[in-house]
């Protein structure tokens, strides 16, 4: 069932924070930890050992310099994992039905009994959030941790998504974005939460928060109060009166 | 949809979770390890502990991979192949603590100097201090002197605590937060939490580094500062802060020697502070003008007093810093910055301290009975580390950094910098060190302490060093720390003497934690004309097949860290929060277990087996068994003090904190609260709590101090003078001539600023660049490279260039370049970075890997493109031509000067494989396993 | 994009199968007996060959019977539909023509049309990937439709419509290579929109997520060498259409002359497709800084 719902009764998904991330990639060993357990094959790593280590994980987190005219130049750590997409391509391009968009939630999911290995919906996602595992021959994707966030089995507070627990910056951030009260939806809304590639056409649910500006500190001079160590005295002595 | 898979949302992936303490690095985040079937499943943090609050970094979310490691070692190993080769024979328990004891028995009886015990960042100090003082040998130490000393030594000298452990930022009240040479620090997870915290309050961040990395890219402002300048930085925003009086007087009077005076005669008391009969430090009492001792009843201290030709601190603050030496149009070039950046930075610190201060409605009292209705604080803070602390002037610029804290008025205040216990503690109350050995006999005292002057330093009658890393001598009088980088430097050279064993325990010291780790090869696989090695004997303890293993000549193979007991106590580096103390343990949420190999052991516990072989004191009980069945009997057992033992929590009848008998069923408590314990402070003692009567109390019922510990900040540091007055030529203790000029230089009792050392020996248009390390937050040293996860984030590692050295020497993706130092070269692979400062390159730190090490295999990228830049640095400057080896160390503490390195780099082309390529070792745990899947086991 | 050697093969041969299983459906050439046999055992034979090279492609291609079921979203399943359909309506017409030397024009007919739409379905598993601007054109269904009918056209051994033929391919694939070359940039997807970042200034990438590879790297980060690559479309466009149509004009008629036109242009066209996939870049490369650009 590859044809996307009309509509999802939520749009859970990620805000990641451009402004907090310092790339430290607790995210993505979190997220490889969890799902070589939960969901589907664990995530195998080939060459583990050797001279060409190729793994599969459900999040990456690259680094960017910006340069910038007239001010330094800036560094941006960019954690990149499925978006869930409204509009995911990689779901309608699945000959088999294996990709699916969840109805309760929007959670884009693999069953991976039923796929083939194609890789094509892969290509179809402009964000390289797909990778085929190499050892069990399907295709994985951030699941959104879907058995840790509805988990009844965990506490309360551990039903959010591995690295959202992991983050120690708290730069990732859980919730339904369908729902404009949110906290996601309104940190979205506060931050200017940017949807990637939109001309893509995927409608990400998704959010990237930019980075604040940089650079921007400014203060009014401040007046001398002495110009040597003696004019130095005379102010500690009026400063002590003032005390 | 009816046609939706059904996905099984609440699996129950594991039937047990076990809660510990992470070891993937020195911070210590709790953990809760999550098993099935008796297998580690998957660990998380613990919502509940003090540390990481349920969150955790990359590394230790990849815990798993480390301890199911095939690198880890199996069984006790003895030497077969030369040094280095990795051959070895796998051996029993038994004959690897026997062949210890034939080694080091006779030189307990004999000389106990010639076995020397270093460590690592074991976290275990206090207890590896009180093995190495039983058994006798002064050549003890851990890791520090190398790491980060002139940053503690600084902080404790000054104002009785510093960063990571000591202290922190009030995260959650802090309006501005400047950091300075920060990439990851040992407080990993509390930092990023804290810096989460600012940036939701939209507080602001200002990150003061040559490099725009990690915490300095999410930096609201960047200072992109040239190495090693940073004390002209600090010293000119205290020359802008003073200028425009923006300094807080109230807080220097009441609580710092702003006011004592300072003895202007000449002679053997000079720059000492001005002292009555009783050696009370004088001030001037402004209702009189006259004289009072400093903690008078009533006395209102005068910062701005001169008297009889002493002036105060405060007054020779004035006039060195107010100097235009110190303007920002002075310094601006040689750090890199613009001056208007320095003022507006200034000029910013002074509007948040002074405009924008925190008042908590919270009444409390001072040490001298005054009652304060409120607390008020200046919501600035600092944090730094290694950038300033590991170069050849750190400590005076560490220095620097605490007293420009303390003028603002900001330490342990609301919104400032906050002590964690057992800190404050000032260093008056810290031991002396102690170095004088006799054959059979335990040590005196603590190995390391704190020195007051002269008289304290470990000199034998002829001058000469008491210890082999030369601590505490006139090179570095105040190496709180040790000097673990010159041991086997020192003790190659056999100077000051040759040792016999050296004993080693994590510490990858044939590696990347030694300064010219090609050199270091040498020494260690060096022989004399006898054959015998130079170093005779190296025993080593490691959990996995690292470079070191490779060069010891036995092997004491220790546990993963879910395999054993540990202590984290407030003996030694404690996992306390600002509000709270709290302590932690390790325990074996799985046993260890190497099937058909001899396996491993704890080595706290093997060394309490040794301790009980060997007949130490402490070790061996009134039967003549051993003292304590293993670490675990010892973490519960062993009192330091009446009632004072390494873990604080559920003492004596379960209800008793700090101060308490021992109490069998502690540990199982320790367990069931999650494997720590906290305590809190009571909301009056929370800060200012050097001056808090309230706060001073309460460590006493705790246990931390023995009596109320007042005291007040040393902006002037009189132990520092007093080796001035002595190279000066008073007293009964001399330096040696040739370090007399230094010593009047670099130890002055005002912080200071001089050029590293190396900066100052090479010829710049030789060595145009500064080199520097960044630790990755995604591996740790030199063990993340066995983790299947870790190494694909980090395999290999290049040199970051600047634009301008890019573009003049036309640089293209995919080139290598020479890069030589006056010391050695190293060809490696080059990228592009522009948000560095010009005249800096860098790379990761630990990344390149010996061929064989670790379990990787010979072509990994790690040995092919990954590189060290120790090869570059040296442990001792280069040559002056007066036959002298001078340490490439901080002069004051020895703090090796790992960032003073200046290079040039030389464009080579593409390259396949980085130089040196060192011979392969074999390894002797076989290689890893082609694929690794981890949970298919379940599945 | 990675040119996986069982995709190039599998889009030549079953291009070639269907284009002529399409000629002998439609009747353009209607043999019968064991003409009608040989014809249809290499327009089958070559249709399953490549369907049987794409399973290489997968990672579990016992699972294969669920790609028909999609149809009604996926292009792949509906050319893997259309291709079954194909082949079955087509049976009955090849079985009369062989054994009976009775063709069942109306299902040939229906046959023919199921081929030539399964070649264009395999060209929309491509020109529908917004992801791979080069791709996502017009002109990729067009080179693939011409290509297998060319190919069908030269092994039916119509050469008279195959000298057409070759001549509509070498305009599509200048046409291909054409609009390709603009695709990615009018696209308008960088590194800016793919990280948001854009706005902020020049951006590049500093470092790669993971030293490690990854399946993303491999499969979907190909460079390929500018001048390489205009090397290679000139020998292609020369292999796959100039030369054969060159030598059917020169040779008419000559057996020679056409296979040898065949055997160039089935050469031709694996370098084609080669280039198809090589020269493609996917959106996902901005996240590694490459910027739709051919490395020199
Ligand atoms: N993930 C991870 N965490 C670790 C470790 C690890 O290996 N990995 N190691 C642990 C250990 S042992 C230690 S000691 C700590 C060290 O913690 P840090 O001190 O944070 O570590 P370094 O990477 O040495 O960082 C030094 C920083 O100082 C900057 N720097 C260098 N020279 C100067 C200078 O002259 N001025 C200024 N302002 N900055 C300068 C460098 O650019 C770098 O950002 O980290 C601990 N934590
Ligand atoms: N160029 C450069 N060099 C540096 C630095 C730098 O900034 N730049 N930083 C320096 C600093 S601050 C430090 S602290 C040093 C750190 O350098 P090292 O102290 O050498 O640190 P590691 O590489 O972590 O190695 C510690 C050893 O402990 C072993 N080990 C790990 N776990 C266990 C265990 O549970 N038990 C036992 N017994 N062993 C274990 C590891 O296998 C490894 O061999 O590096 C220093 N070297
Ligand atoms: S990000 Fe990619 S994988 Fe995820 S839903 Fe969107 S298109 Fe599909
Ligand atoms: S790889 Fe699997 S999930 Fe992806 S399109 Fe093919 S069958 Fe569907
Ligand atoms: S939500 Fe879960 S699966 Fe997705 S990136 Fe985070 S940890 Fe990985
Ligand atoms: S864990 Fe958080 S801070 Fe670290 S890389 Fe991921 S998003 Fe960034
Ligand atoms: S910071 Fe990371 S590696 Fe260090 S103790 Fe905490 S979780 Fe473990
Ligand atoms: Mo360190």
């Amino acid at each position: 069932m590859t044809a996307l719902p009309d509509r999802t009764e939520k749009k859970l998904g990620l805000v990641i924070d451009l402004d907090t991330c310092v790339g430290c990639h607790a995210c993505v060993t979190s997220c490889k930890e969890w799902n070589s357990q939960g969901y589907g094959a664990p995530l195998a790593d080939v060459d583990a050992y050797g001279a060409e280590p190729v793994g599969t994980f459900l999040n990456r987190v690259h680094s960017y310099e910006v340069t910038r005219e007239g001010a330094s130049p800036m560094v941006v750590h960019f954690p990149r994992s499925c978006l869930h997409c409204e509009d995911a391509p990689c779901v309608t391009v699945c000959p088999t039905g294996a990709s699916y968009k969840r109805v309760e939630d929007g959670i884009v999911l693999v069953n991976e009994d039923a796929c083939i290995g194609c890789g094509l919906c892969a290509w179809a996602c402009p964000y390289g959030a797909r990778e085929m595992d190499a050892e069990a021959g399907v295709m994985k994707k951030c699941t959104l941790c879907v058995d840790r966030i509805h988990n009844e089995e965990l506490a309360e507070a551990d039903r959010v998504p591995a690295c959202v627990k992991a983050c120690p910056a708290g730069a990732r951030h859980f919730g339904d974005l369908g729902d404009p009260d949110s906290d996601v939806s309104r940190l979205s809304a506060a931050r200017g939460g940017m949807e990637l590639m939109p001309e893509q056409g995927t409608k990400p649910v998704n959010r990237y928060l930019p980075p604040r500006e940089r650079d921007t500190l400014t203060a009014a001079p401040m007046s001398p109060v002495a110009g040597d160590a003696t004019g130095f005295l005379g102010w500690i002595d009026r400063a002590l009166g003032r005390l | 949809m009816t046609d939706q898979p059904r996905v099984e949302l609440s699996p129950k992936l594991f039937d047990e979770v076990r809660q510990t303490t992470c070891y993937m690095c020195a911070c210590r985040c709790g953990i809760d390890v999550h098993l099935k079937d008796g297998m580690v499943r998957h660990i998380e943090g613990n919502r509940a502990h003090p540390i990481n609050r349920g969150v955790l970094c990359a590394k230790g979310s990849a815990g798993v991979m480390q301890h199911l490691s095939p690198a880890r070692l199996r069984a006790p190993l003895r030497r077969t192949g030369p040094r280095g080769s990795g051959e070895f024979e796998e051996i029993t328990w038994d004959e690897a603590l026997q062949t210890a004891v034939d080694w080091i028995k006779p030189l307990r009886e004999t000389a106990p100097e010639k076995l020397a015990f270093f460590t690592g960042r074991d976290q275990s100090q206090s207890f590896t201090g009180w093995w190495a003082q039983a058994f006798g040998t002064p050549n003890y130490a851990a890791h520090g002197g190398f790491c980060s000393v002139n940053m503690a030594a600084a902080g404790i000298y000054t104002m009785g605590g510093a960063f990571w452990e000591f202290g922190q930022p009030d995260w959650e009240r802090t309006k501005m937060l400047v950091i300075f040479g920060v990439a990851e620090d040992h407080d990993s997870n509390p930092i990023k939490i804290g810096l989460g915290k600012l940036k939701g309050r939209g507080a602001r961040m200002v990150s003061v580094n040559p490099i725009r990395t990690g915490y300095s890219a999410v930096a609201d402002d960047w200072f992109g500062i040239t190495p090693g300048t940073d004390g002209l930085l600090i010293l000119s925003l205290i020359h802008e802060l003073l200028r425009a009086g923006k300094v807080d007087l109230d807080y220097l009077i009441r609580y710092t020697d702003a006011a004592h005076l300072v003895d202007g005669r000449p002679g053997a008391t000079r720059g000492l502070y001005l002292r009555d009969g009783h050696g009370k430090p004088l001030v001037i009492d402004r209702r009189t003008g006259a004289p009072a001792t400093w903690d008078a009843p009533g006395v209102r201290p005068d910062p701005g007093a001169e008297w009889q030709g002493h002036l105060t601190v405060f007054r020779h603050m004035a006039e060195r810093y107010l100097g235009e030496d110190y303007a920002p149009d002075a310094i601006a070039n040689r750090c890199g910055i613009p001056a208007e950046r320095i003022r507006t930075l200034a000029a910013e610190l002074a509007r948040v301290a002074f405009e924008e201060e925190i008042v908590i409605d919270q009444p409390w009292t001072d040490f001298r009975g005054e009652r304060h209705d409120r607390m008020v604080g200046r919501p600035i803070s600092f944090h730094a580390m290694r950038g300033i602390s590991a170069h050849s002037n750190g400590f005076q610029t560490c220095r620097a950094l605490h007293v420009l804290q303390i003028l603002l008025g900001s330490v342990e205040v609301p919104g400032g910098f906050r002590f964690k216990p057992p800190y404050p503690k000032p260093f008056e109350v810290h031991p002396r060190p102690h170095g004088a050995c006799k054959a059979g006999e335990p040590l005196a005292g603590p190995h390391l302490g704190f020195v007051r002057g002269p008289e304290d330093l470990l000199l034998d009658d002829a001058g000469g060093a008491l210890r082999i890393d030369k601590a505490f001598t006139w090179e570095n009088p105040m190496s709180s720390h040790g000097l673990m980088h010159m041991v086997i430097s020192n003790a190659h050279a056999g100077d000051p003497y040759p040792v016999d064993t050296l004993f080693l325990y994590m510490a990858n010291m044939a590696w990347n934690s030694s300064m010219n780790t090609s050199a270091v090869i040498e020494m260690l696989t060096d022989t004399r004309a006898d054959g015998d090695y130079v170093i005779p004997r190296i025993i080593y303890s490691d959990a996995y097949s690292s470079e070191m293993v490779a060069y010891a000549d036995l092997i004491l193979p220790d546990t993963t860290y879910l395999e054993r007991h540990d202590c984290i106590s407030l003996l030694d580096r404690p996992i306390c929060e600002p509000e709270a103390l709290a302590d932690a343990i390790r325990w074996p949420v799985v046993e260890p277990d190497r099937p058909g190999h001899a396996g491993v052991r704890g080595f706290q516990s093997v060394l309490l087996d040794l301790g009980h072989r060997l007949g130490l004191p402490g070790m061996v009980g009134a039967d003549g068994g051993p003292a304590y069945a293993d670490y675990a009997d010892y973490m519960v057992r062993h009192e330091r003090r009446p009632g004072v033992g390494p873990l604080a929590g559920w003492r004596g009848d379960g209800k008793q904190t700090g101060r308490g008998a021992p109490n069998p069923g502690q540990l199982q408590r320790y367990i069931e609260a999650g494997g720590f314990f906290v305590d809190h402070i009571p909301e009056e003692a929370q800060f200012f709590k050097p001056w808090n009567a309230a706060y001073q109390d309460w460590a006493v019922s705790r246990g931390i101090y023995d009596a109320p510990q007042p005291y007040l900040f040393n902006l002037w540091l009189e132990p520092l003078r007093r080796f001035q007055l002595a190279a000066e030529g008073h007293g009964e203790h001399q330096p040696p001539e040739h370090l007399r000029a230094r010593i009047i230089e670099t130890l002055d009792p005002l912080p200071i600023w001089y050029p590293a050392f190396e900066e100052a020996a090479v010829d710049h248009a030789a060595f145009p660049l500064h080199a520097l390390t960044q630790r990755p937050m995604a591996m740790y040293h030199s063990w993340g490279s066995q983790n299947a996860w870790l190494r694909q984030i980090h395999g290999e590692n290049p040199l970051f260039l600047p634009q301008g050295v890019w573009d003049a020497q036309g640089f293209r993706e995919g080139d290598w370049a020479r890069v030589t130092s006056a010391h050695g070269e190293i060809v490696v692979p080059v990228a592009l970075m522009a948000a560095q400062n010009g005249q800096t390159v860098w790379t990761w730190n630990a990344i390149g890997k010996r061929r064989g090490a670790w379990a990787l295999a010979d072509d990994a990228p790690e040995a092919t493109r990954g590189f060290l830049l120790n090869h570059l640095i040296h442990e001792l400057l280069p040559p002056k031509g007066d036959g002298l080896r001078w340490a490439n160390s901080d002069p004051v503490t020895g703090q090796a000067a790992w960032f003073d390195l200046r290079v040039r780099v030389e464009r080579v082309g593409p390259r396949e494989v980085a130089e040196p390529l060192i011979a392969a070792q074999a390894s002797p745990v076989g290689r890893g396993p082609r694929v690794v899947r981890h949970g298919g086991d379940w599945t | 994009m990675h040119p996986a050697p069982s995709l190039i093969v599998f889009t030549v041969l079953s291009g070639l199968g269907f284009g002529l299983l399409a000629m002998l459906g439609l009747g353009l050439r209607a043999p019968v007996g064991w003409a009608a046999f040989c014809y249809y055992a290499l327009g089958y034979g070559l249709a399953g060959a490549g369907l049987l090279a794409s399973a290489f492609h997968l990672g579990h291609p016992e699972r294969a019977l669920l790609a028909f079921t999609q149809w009604r979203t996926s292009w792949l399943s509906r050319e893997a539909v259309l291709s079954l359909a194909t082949l079955l309506a087509l049976a009955p017409h090849a079985a009369g023509a062989v054994f009976w030397s009775t063709p069942l024009p109306l299902l040939g007919a229906i046959g023919g049309g199921l081929a030539l739409a399964t070649v264009v379905a395999t060209a929309m598993i491509y020109a529908q990937l917004k992801t791979v601007p080069r791709w996502n054109s017009w002109t990729t269904p067009g080179v693939f439709l011409t290509a297998a009918l060319t190919g069908g056209a030269l092994l039916a051994g119509l050469t008279a419509l195959a000298g057409y033929l070759l001549a509509v391919l070498a305009l599509a694939l200048v046409a291909h290579w054409q609009v390709g070359d603009l695709r990615f940039a009018s696209a308008g997807s960088t590194m800016g929109t793919a990280t948001g970042l854009g706005r902020l200034g020049g951006l590049r990438m500093l470092a790669p997520p993971h030293t490690g590879g990854n399946y993303l790297l491999k499969e979907m980060v190909h460079v390929v060498g500018r001048r390489h690559a205009l090397k290679l479309r000139l020998l292609a466009m020369a292999c796959a259409a100039v030369v054969p149509a060159v030598l059917l004009a020169v040779s008419p008629g000559s057996y020679t002359g056409a296979g040898l036109a065949l055997v160039l242009h089935v050469a031709g066209m694996l370098a084609v497709r080669w280039l198809f996939f090589a020269e493609a870049e996917h959106v996902v490369g901005l996240y590694y800084g490459r910027r739709g650009e051919l490395s020199d």
